[in-house]
């Protein structure tokens, strides 16, 4: 498994989103995820990869993808 | 005597069904809605009156999970309401629609939920949706969202008057000309085992848990308390003069409004009810109405011992014998801040239709109330003028008059 299959599957455990609705591309935006989604979401992924995303960073993040580069850039590894 | 409003469209989600039609035909069955309740499992009060189905993932999608359920049931209530009054939100004039819609508690549910995840978990997995999912005026801010309704926006907090406080608050902002809409009622989502418990120990719940079908008895001689319940009622209200001229159905009219506070008790009714004769003398006043001209009372009626028996004093010595009094509680129990506005709603039916819903439950009326109470059937009659009496902890009251 990898961190981007760990965080598909945490966007459906926590969000509710189909696996069949993401790629790297799409944009939380687009998956309809605000800024208090993204702490949720940072929160969820520190918890089930061991890594912390700070708030200045989950501000930052557009896509899937870029939270996935963010994750393995901090050593999340599954 | 000032102008009366129209009542235009009507939005209900209550114990007896989603949609006013059903919540409508539920109280005209006159059939308790009370059912045992999972979440209070083990409680001495282990039962309540919950909406049936209310599948919220289907009716809002995704973004359900981001809203307390107060939130849920105002916003399926005022989409109805909307669409009954054959509004189109994308082309009104958003700043001159407003929005009133009470609530007793806010978000329990979120307050509870989250209140155990700081115990267990810490600070830091307290949800970020913590605080817009349960402040109390999120129901008219989400309305606002979906809606395009930019002008005032607010909720009222009168305890179990605050959908007729709103509603109240609504005819005043048409009567001054601040806006030419209003969606406006109540909405309530509080049973959860913390507030229930809060309730049963201040002995104000029915602990009928062997025939929860019976507890709730609004003005019955072996009335015990009131059971809890979840729901909200939305109204569209304008001035008469606009409803006329979109040549909309008007299910009719909202004529007045009374408020007082008894000033007495934190709890506890003023035994003789005088500040609910306040309220009820004041909205007759602004309706123009005179006591003798009321035909129907849909009464705050919670099934407590207390409320019931000061209630009737006070309608027999304020209005005569005259009036057919219903309480819509025995069939939806107590909806707390929801409950004046679904009970406005069934003014507006009842006025519409021309027919008085049954009190459930009245098996033996309490000989200490002495007023014509509607039991077992629906009563057919000529109803011209109705007023609904909302009390609040705290000695809060809002009477709304109606008229054809």
């Amino acid at each position: 498994m990898s961190v981007y299959t760990k965080i598909v599957a945490l966007l459906d455990d926590k969000f509710g989103i189909a696996a069949d609705e993401v790629t790297e591309t799409t944009t939380f935006e687009e998956l309809d995820l605000d800024s208090l989604d993204l702490v949720e979401f940072s929160m969820a992924a520190e918890d089930e990869l061991g890594v912390k995303i700070e708030d200045e960073e989950a501000a930052e993040l557009k896509t899937v993808g870029d939270a996935v580069k963010l994750l393995e850039s901090k050593g999340a590894s599954v | 005597m000032s102008t009366p409003v129209a009542i235009t469209g009507i939005g209900l989600v209550t114990p007896g069904g989603i949609g006013a039609a059903a919540s409508w035909e539920a109280v005209l069955r006159g059939e308790s809605t009370a059912t045992p309740d999972p979440v209070l499992e083990g409680m001495d009060v282990d039962f309540s009156c919950r909406i049936p189905d209310f599948d919220a993932n289907a009716l809002l999608g995704r973004r359900a999970r981001k809203l307390d359920r107060f939130v849920q049931l105002a916003l399926v209530a005022a989409r109805e309401a909307i669409g009954d009054a054959d509004l189109d939100h994308e082309t009104w004039d958003g700043p001159r629609v407003g929005v009133v819609l009470g609530c007793g508690m806010g978000g329990a549910p979120t307050w509870e939920e989250q209140h155990s995840v700081l115990m267990e978990r810490g600070p830091n997995r307290v949800s970020p949706h913590l605080i817009p999912r349960m402040i109390p005026n999120m129901a008219a801010g989400h309305i606002a969202m979906d809606f395009g309704a930019h002008g005032p926006n607010l909720a009222t907090a009168t305890a179990c008057a605050s959908g007729a406080t709103a509603i109240g608050y609504a005819l005043d902002l048409l009567r001054v000309g601040r806006c030419d809409i209003v969606i406006a009622g109540g909405t309530e989502a509080g049973i959860t085992p913390l507030s229930i418990a809060g309730f049963n120990n201040m002995t104000a719940l029915s602990t009928r848990r062997e025939d929860p079908t019976a507890a709730s008895r609004p003005f019955d001689v072996g009335r015990d308390g009131f059971v809890a319940a979840e729901a909200a009622g939305v109204l569209v209200l304008e001035r008469v003069a606009d409803a006329d001229a979109r040549g909309v159905r008007t299910y009719a009219k909202l004529a007045g409004y009374g408020a007082s506070a008894d000033g007495h008790h934190v709890t506890a009714p003023d035994p003789q009810g005088a500040g609910g004769e306040m309220a009820v003398r004041a909205a007759l006043a602004d309706a123009g109405l005179e006591p003798g001209d009321i035909d129907h009372v849909n009464a705050h009626g919670t099934s407590t011992p207390l409320n019931d028996v000061s209630e009737a004093r006070m309608i027999s010595r304020v209005l005569g014998d005259r009036p057919a009094v219903t309480s819509t509680k025995g069939v939806t129990g107590h909806a707390l801040g929801g409950a004046g506005a679904i009970e406005a709603a069934f003014s507006a039916l009842t006025l519409h239709h021309q027919v008085i819903p049954p009190t459930a439950n009245l098996d033996s009326q309490d000989p200490e109330i002495e007023i014509d109470v509607v039991s077992k059937a629906p009563r057919e009659t000529k109803v011209e003028a109705v007023i609904s009496d909302s009390f609040g902890f705290g000695g809060q009251n809002a009477v709304l008059a109606f008229t054809a």
